[in-house]
């Protein structure tokens, strides 16, 4: 046939052709997809606010009104009023009484595919987790996305986070133990099939615990306070 | 796998799309050769994400929206895309149309992106789109590219509503969100988990071929 003589006659212009092709089209990709990107990005950051609201809900029981605080360079914390600041925030949650119930923390780290971002919500009276709500992940469907389902859940109705004595760190790591082997109120029960997502959920949490709750504990009034003026 | 009739004889756009040859490139994906009933295409999100009507339905747009794209852009950069790397240039166009419903999703409804979950960035890899890329829109001109893309996507979203609906009907008693069953009908909840998709297009795929049988005459 003439088409494998052509390509023979041709090696140095089909390369050339081959380049500017795929370059080409690499180019129309990526302009389609910036504006895409720029176009909707408004409209997908105001869904994920709304989203991450109706988790705060979720993780901290009976609260009828959120409140965004931020985590200043030196360690307080402060209402947060603008939402371009780029501090860490925290959101505490309130009764109708306007008494402090919890505070929801944000937290993300690897899972077994691409990061998983999680929110949990922490008692500093009771010094313990109150709920856990994911927020975003990626994890395989049916296996990795069990622990948003069933019991994985309940592990984090009331899990033990108490401080140490000198209020520093943790008085015990957060650990994710095999299914059914669960004994402390520290412990995470894992789920079975589903190692690496339900042992990830405990390194998520025992790192970022680890960080803020020493903080939000010992900065416990400005959560109060500051609420009793509104 | 079904082998495609290809109409050779091209006459241009416009008398192309009237030309009674070509409504078979749009109504073909719809019923004889439809992606999921006959051609037995893209079976993973077929299964995964029709456990209910509303799932089922965003995957099947997502995945027409993509397809159509995709057929257009192949269509029209046919004679650019040299022969050595056209798989590669596929991919790549149906790898942005993807991210770009990605995006669309998120703007739309976090709770449905959520729902969809990894599946929607693995409608790359979904087997009908490639197919259509390679043995149709790259030998054909944009208009039947566009007929086709729309016939294979509607027929594909059409397969997914009906496997949906019927998951959803006897595992949850309703139908997208609406729940219209009598409160003493037991839920089938193996209709929701992922054996009762598998029941779900056994059962389909049965009718689909009893139908076809009879009206071959056999």
């Amino acid at each position: 046939m003439s088409h494998s003589q052509n390509i023979e006659i041709n090696t140095a212009s089909s390369d050339k052709k081959m380049l500017i092709a795929m370059g080409g089209i690499g180019i129309i990709c990526a302009i389609l997809i910036v504006l895409t990107y720029e176009t909707t990005a408004p409209m997908i950051e105001k869904n994920k606010a709304e989203a991450l609201e109706r988790a705060i809900f979720k993780v901290l029981p009976d609260i009828t009104k959120t409140q965004a605080y931020q985590l200043n360079p030196d360690n307080t914390f402060t209402k947060s009023t603008s939402n371009d600041s780029k501090l860490p925030k925290v959101y505490g949650g309130y009764d109708d009484a306007g008494k402090l119930k919890g505070i929801a923390i944000q937290a993300n780290g690897k899972g077994y595919g691409e990061v998983l971002n999680i929110l949990y919500g922490y008692d500093p009276m009771q010094q313990k987790i109150i709920g856990f709500n994911v927020l975003e992940s990626k994890e395989t469907p049916g296996i990795g996305d069990k622990i948003e389902k069933g019991t994985f859940p309940d592990n984090f109705k009331a899990m033990d986070v108490s401080l140490s004595d000198d209020g520093s760190t943790l008085r015990n790591e957060i650990i994710t133990v095999k299914q059914g082997e669960k004994t402390q109120k520290w412990e995470i029960d894992g789920i079975t099939g589903a190692t690496v997502t339900s042992r990830a959920v405990g390194n998520i949490l025992n790192v970022s615990a680890k960080q803020w709750l020493p903080k939000v504990y010992k900065n416990v009034n400005s959560f109060t306070v500051k609420t009793a003026e509104q | 796998m079904s082998t495609i009739p290809q109409n050779k004889s091209d006459k241009g756009f416009f008398s192309s799309l009237a030309n009674h040859p070509n409504t078979d490139e749009f109504t073909r994906g719809l019923w004889r050769d439809n992606p999921v009933f006959v051609q037995v295409l893209g079976m993973c999100p077929s299964l995964a994400v029709s456990n209910s009507a509303i799932n089922a339905l965003a995957m099947g747009l997502a995945t027409a929206f993509v397809l159509l794209m995709s057929n257009i852009l192949v269509s029209l950069l046919k004679d650019f895309i040299p022969k050595q790397v056209r798989i590669a240039s596929y991919i790549l166009i149906i790898a942005t149309f993807v991210t770009i419903i990605d995006y669309v999703i998120q703007a739309v409804s976090i709770d449905l992106h959520k729902n969809l979950g990894a599946f929607i960035s693995l409608i790359v890899v979904n087997c009908l789109i490639l197919s259509r890329a390679e043995a149709f829109a790259s030998k054909n001109n944009v208009s039947k590219s566009i007929l086709d893309g729309l016939g294979m996507g509607l027929g594909f979203t059409f397969a997914l509503l009906c496997i949906g609906s019927l998951r959803e009907i006897f595992g949850s008693g309703s139908l997208f969100g609406y729940e219209f069953m009598p409160s003493n009908f037991e839920k089938w909840v193996i209709m929701v988990l992922p054996a009762g998709g598998f029941f779900s297009l056994a059962f389909l795929l049965l009718i689909f071929n009893y139908f076809k049988l009879k009206k071959e005459g056999l």
